[in-house]
């Protein structure tokens, strides 16, 4: 599971630019028309990212995220050599969670 | 315990609550990602799932939101969109589709120190507007975008 | 199917406006030229961009993917299964491929004079497996389509440069190949060069169809419509040949047939000079 968060996080100026990629298929819910089954949505529903143990960017996702999901955010207060956490749960109680060195 | 429910699950104090809480050591990221707001993604409306996230209905709209959108996505299981802004003090981006059966895509709560940007791609089932709203100083401000969603010729 | 093949490229060769003596140097040259008179505007180092090379709007949709594409994800996967994979014999992809970080996909295809056909990079992945005891893999998607992205990768920025085809069996498989790409086909009638020679830049529905120049360079494919089940989009080249004939509603022909593989030929031959590019996201 390592590698299902890829994280370039960089800094300039003060200023961290991160941009992630996530491994994860954020299946919406599907209900087979004929059979009327009911194929369970499987999504990522939280990704927090934390510097020095602080959240600076907590995202709330529902299904209709894309597949293989991207985030980019910005923030101050970091800098080059520190490390950033980036965790998700699904919506099935699975989770990953990488620590990504600023450059 | 209660007490820490409680708050979570008030919309505006909660984003509030929570990170203080979090940076105070008082709530491990655990407890945090059990306020996953089910209601704001369930809800058939834009403004039902405002209601829902943040305890307010209207936003108004600003001309200082940048929301970046394809004007035809290419494919819309993957339209990319970015949302900044240069208002001060912003709390919370969300992200809408009015015509998706739920609308809300997304939800994203920011650090002191976080600025008023995200990027990422989302799902439209139909060409709609998207939405992005942001909250500080306690008001909803947004902005929106209207991306047209085509049938393709190419398949295979 | 052989006879109906010939029959075909004889018919092809016939109609179609390149004298059937002209050589393959003289196709590439006259194919560059063709694609720089339709499309002035586009740098030709810049065609291996495909249709984001001659549309604004999708060019800027793909600059974003490009931020951080999904098919990352698949090269990493690939990388894992160059490194990892143990045959049935205890050898492994290093073996066949003991260059691979060096970037070696630039040698594909070829034509194997002794074999006396066409030889790709798939094919030549599937005969280290088999030749070392294990199963083999599907052609179109999933682990082949995983490695090939890596090897692909790994060979980004080298300079394409197909072999000219010499010997006769070398440019009967070339020809061959050529016919198809010209060649109509299916219930709607259409040839590859309908769609990307001559109507290239031109839309079909909301689609804009991409220029055959530089199409090979960005292989295997990460392509968004595939990803829906799931969000592995990568595919091989073969896959996306049977899907373009069934489009037109033709029958396919197997991935790494002989068709296939001769189409690889000439369809590759004409991107040289080019930078590879793969693996590239499509729509």
């Amino acid at each position: 599971m390592a590698k299902s968060i890829k994280v370039r996080a960089s800094n300039k100026n003060g200023l961290t630019t991160v941009k992630a990629l996530m491994s994860h298929p954020m299946k919406v819910e599907k209900i087979d028309k004929k059979t009327k089954k009911v194929k369970p949505a499987h999504f990522i529903q939280t990704v927090t990212c934390e510097h020095n143990g602080k959240a600076v960017l907590t995202a709330e996702w529902g299904a209709a995220i894309s597949a293989n999901p991207y985030l980019s955010f910005k923030f101050k207060g970091a800098k080059a050599g520190d490390s950033l956490k980036v965790s998700w749960v699904d919506n099935k109680g699975k989770n990953a969670s990488v620590n990504a060195k600023i450059k | 315990m209660n007490s820490k429910r409680r708050t979570l699950l008030k919309g505006t104090l909660a984003a509030g609550a929570v990170s203080v809480a979090a940076s105070a050591g008082l709530l491990a990221p655990r407890t945090v990602l059990a306020a996953w707001p089910k209601s704001a993604f369930a809800a058939k409306g834009v403004d039902d799932s405002l209601n829902a996230l943040y305890g307010m209905k209207g936003a108004a709209t600003s001309g200082s939101i940048k929301l970046k959108a394809p004007d035809i996505a290419e494919n819309g299981a993957v339209v990319p969109v970015t949302v900044s802004s240069s208002i001060a003090n912003a709390e919370s981006i969300s992200i809408f589709v009015a015509k998706n059966p739920q609308p809300l895509t997304s939800s994203y709560a920011l650090g002191s120190g976080t600025q008023a940007y995200v990027a990422t791609r989302i799902k439209m089932g139909k060409t709609s507007d998207v939405v992005a709203v942001i909250k500080a100083g306690g008001k909803l401000y947004s902005a929106k975008k209207e991306v047209k969603v085509t049938i393709g010729g190419c398949g295979g | 199917m052989k006879k109906l093949a010939a029959i075909v490229t004889a018919v092809v060769m016939l109609a179609s406006p390149f004298v059937v003596n002209a050589s393959p140097q003289k196709d590439l040259q006259d194919f560059r030229a063709y694609f720089k008179n339709k499309f002035p505007n586009t740098p030709m180092h810049d065609f291996i961009n495909g249709v984001y090379s001659i549309h604004k709007a999708s060019r800027e949709q793909w600059e974003a993917f490009e931020e951080f594409p999904s098919y990352e994800i698949y090269v990493d996967k690939g990388e894992a299964l160059f490194n990892n994979t143990k045959f049935k014999n205890g050898k492994g992809f290093k073996n066949c491929f003991p260059n691979a970080k060096r970037g070696i996909k630039g040698k594909y295809p070829y034509f194997d004079e002794k074999k006396g056909k066409v030889i790709t990079i798939e094919a030549t992945i599937n005969k280290c497996i088999t030749s070392n005891g294990s199963k083999k893999w599907g052609w179109k998607k999933g682990k082949m389509a995983h490695l090939s992205a890596y090897l692909s990768y790994k060979t980004r920025g080298q300079t394409i440069k197909i072999k000219t085809p010499k010997s006769k069996a070398a440019k009967a498989a070339y020809t061959r190949g050529k016919a198809h790409f010209y060649a109509k086909r299916g219930q709607l009638n259409m040839s590859c060069a309908d769609c990307h020679y001559y109507y290239s830049g031109s839309k079909i529905r909301a689609d804009i169809l991409s220029p055959a120049l530089g199409h090979t360079s960005h292989f295997p494919v990460y392509r968004n419509k595939w990803a829906k089940k799931g969000g592995d989009g990568m595919g091989t080249l073969h896959r996306r040949y049977g899907g373009c004939n069934k489009q037109v509603r033709a029958r396919p022909f197997k991935a790494q047939s002989a068709e296939y593989s001769a189409l690889e030929y000439f369809h590759s031959y004409m991107s040289n000079g080019l930078k590879w590019n793969g693996p590239g996201q499509r729509k």
